[in-house]
């Protein structure tokens, strides 16, 4: 009997878990069901496992439990209290070598990223970036089924389905938003089992000096629940405190397409799209963007979508669920003022 | 005296990339072939810091021979020297064996050249993987620093680089020993224009051509092109058309009532009742 693992490697970043990891947990779970039927023909054992790297961080083993993990591997260590490329890669591909898992799935952030080309590279594997869905599938001329990764090319244009066929472990990086939060299962049982360490201070190649804060920075535009996204149609910067505005009405926070962001009218974490961030809020309001394939793969998850366009023809009203045809600058105002009513009505 | 090593990228400009609406297929013709953004900008850092101690720039580049258009494009932002590896066998690599003839190359430039510090964009605008110079740095054992905003501090005698790099939720100063490899984001340096003797130098430039047989790489034919790829495309497609909603034109029906059909749509939906009911409670939880 052998046993066929699907990984997650848990982030986390001073003690706070980035919900990603749970996310892949439950996609992980997802996948392990598909290859149940021909692992238990065949006698096999089907895991879902976490892999985590910190200083003090038990209690999140534990939740990885909750969250569907069978067992954590765990290196608790004060060299792994802050993030670091080279320590990190190296202890992972260590570990993936010693129990060699079938799949290892990582959040595509900029953590993760950062790590997941080291991984694969140093275990020589592939690796599909970014991938937004996730299947075990049936492959000519595999003998089992293999992890079917498919993710956007082209701006979006394009939707790429990725195999890896000999070499393991079958690796994907995967947007945070793009698969839904599993439950949290109080009564899960499972182990977590601490590794041992194998990386030195003098091999960690690095040093962090400090981390600066920036003011005012502080979106986390991935979980918000509203988001009021302007584009080029704004015409001028100064359009996002109007967005600022109606965002602040609904508790939401202000997005922006690729152009904005490139003529520097609103930070990156605001970018909303292929390039930028994918997002899946309860409402999003999308004003004067146009709807280019890259801005929409970054947002058509959202569960409900208005789009305020002067052109008939935007792509964006495809996605929309309302679309609104007319001046943002007369729409986005009077949208202001009825909330304001609809929430005093409730008030 | 400074030696950086610049990889870059010739891609599409997505920007411009759309779909034929009745073939469903990708339009590439007119689309301009450009140097990857991300790439111009790790270059032009690269170039000021020649400029400020004294040194030289060396470019690589992966791809046909029409790249040959990027590696110019590079010596006119004052680039010193460009090799373009190419040979029909490095076709249909992925990252990984990608990485592979990068860092081949690089090792041998290296080894005649030592190279202090090595650029690359943070990632390529047709791709967006991130892959290639991360996986370069762990096969030439270096310490990796992407996401880079600005070099505060490069030390040659010391050995040692201080670099800012951004991430998600902080900004992170970050010290590595010399050589070293960075991933940079378009912060860290404008592109300038190009003084005019480094113009003028470009337009005659002949980049150095390295393939698996001339040149000076050894190069493992079972790391190159499909053969060393591990990942193969298993199938293309177009993503499939969501179900328009309803569209309603403010100059038929008035501002106001166009509004007010709206929120009533994302109410009944489910979404609106509690998003307002949360109030400035669900703003604190996304903090």
């Amino acid at each position: 009997m052998t046993a066929r693992r699907f990984w997650v490697f848990i982030e986390q970043e001073e003690g706070n878990v980035h919900p990603v990891s749970w996310e892949l947990l439950g996609v992980a779970r997802y996948l392990a069901s598909q290859v149940k039927e021909e692992a238990d023909a065949a006698g096999d054992e089907v895991l879902v496992e976490g892999v985590l790297l910190g200083h003090d961080v038990a209690s999140i083993a534990q939740d990885a439990l909750h969250y569907g993990a069978d067992r954590v591997y765990l290196f608790d260590d004060p060299l792994f209290a802050h993030y670091r490329n080279c320590p990190y890669y190296k202890t992972l591909a260590q570990v993936a070598k010693k129990y060699n898992p079938e799949v290892f799935l990582v959040g595509a952030t900029t953590l993760g990223r950062d790590l997941a080309g080291g991984i694969a590279t140093a275990l020589r594997t592939g690796l599909t970036a970014d991938c937004t869905q996730l299947e075990m599938g049936e492959a000519k001329g595999a003998k089992q089924k293999l992890l079917l990764a498919t993710r956007p090319a082209f701006g979006g244009n394009i939707l790429a389905t990725i195999m890896c066929r000999k070499h393991r472990p079958q690796m994907s990086s995967v947007r945070p938003r793009v698969f839904p939060m599993p439950p949290f299962d109080p009564d899960a049982q499972g182990e977590i089992v601490r590794e041992p360490m194998d990386v030195t201070e003098e091999g960690a190649m690095s040093c962090i000096l400090e981390f600066v804060h920036e003011k005012g920075e502080n979106v986390n535009i991935e979980y918000a629940d509203v988001i009021v996204a302007g584009g080029r149609g704004l015409g001028t910067p100064e359009g996002f405190d109007l967005l600022k505005e109606l965002a602040d009405e609904l508790g939401g926070v202000v997005g922006a397409s690729r152009p904005c962001i490139d003529a520097g009218w609103l930070s990156y974490p605001h970018q909303v799209g292929q390039s930028g961030r994918t997002v899946r809020p309860k409402l999003y309001i999308a004003a004067g963007i146009s709807g280019a394939l890259q801005h929409k793969v970054g947002m058509q998850n959202s569960d409900f979508i208005i789009a305020i366009n002067t052109d008939p023809n935007a792509p964006i009203f495809d996605v929309a669920d309302v679309g609104l045809v007319g001046d943002l600058y007369q729409v986005i105002p009077a949208m202001i003022e009825q909330i304001k009513a609809r929430k005093e009505a409730l008030a | 005296m400074f030696h950086a090593l610049v990889a870059v990228k010739q891609v599409p400009d997505t920007t411009n990339i759309r779909i034929d609406p009745d073939t469903g297929n990708l339009v590439r013709e007119g689309v301009p072939a450009i140097m990857n953004p991300y790439d111009a900008h790790a270059l032009a850092e690269a170039v000021r810091w020649k400029r400020a101690l004294g040194g030289k720039v060396t470019v690589v580049s992966m791809g046909p021979a029409s790249f040959t258009k990027t590696i110019r494009e590079a010596v006119e932002l004052g680039a010193d020297r460009g090799v373009l590896v190419s040979d029909r066998k490095f076709a249909g690599a992925d990252t990984l064996s990608t990485s592979y003839v990068l860092a081949e190359t690089i090792k041998v430039i290296h080894e005649e050249d030592p190279i202090d510090l090595i650029f690359f964009g943070k990632q390529a605008i047709d791709g967006d993987t991130a892959q290639v110079g991360p996986g370069v740095g762990v096969r030439l054992d270096l310490p990796v620093v992407t996401y880079a905003v600005k070099i505060r501090e490069l030390d040659l005698e010391g050995r040692r680089v201080v670099v800012e790099r951004k991430t998600e939720r902080w900004t992170e100063v970050i010290e590595v020993p010399l050589p070293a490899l960075l991933t940079c984001d378009k912060e860290i340096a404008e592109i300038p224009f190009a003084p005019l003797p480094d113009l003028i130098r470009s337009l005659r430039y002949e980049p150095e051509m390295w393939t698996m047989k001339e040149g000076p790489v050894a190069f493992d034919p079972a790391e190159v092109g499909v053969k060393g790829s591990p990942t193969v495309v298993y199938k293309m497609g177009t993503p499939p058309l969501p179900e328009a909603g309803e569209k309603v034109n403010t100059r038929d029906v008035g501002v106001e009532a166009a509004v007010k059909d709206a929120l009533e749509k994302a109410d009944a939906a489910g979404v609106l009742g509690a998003v307002l009911a949360q109030g400035p409670a669900a703003k604190e939880a996304q903090l």
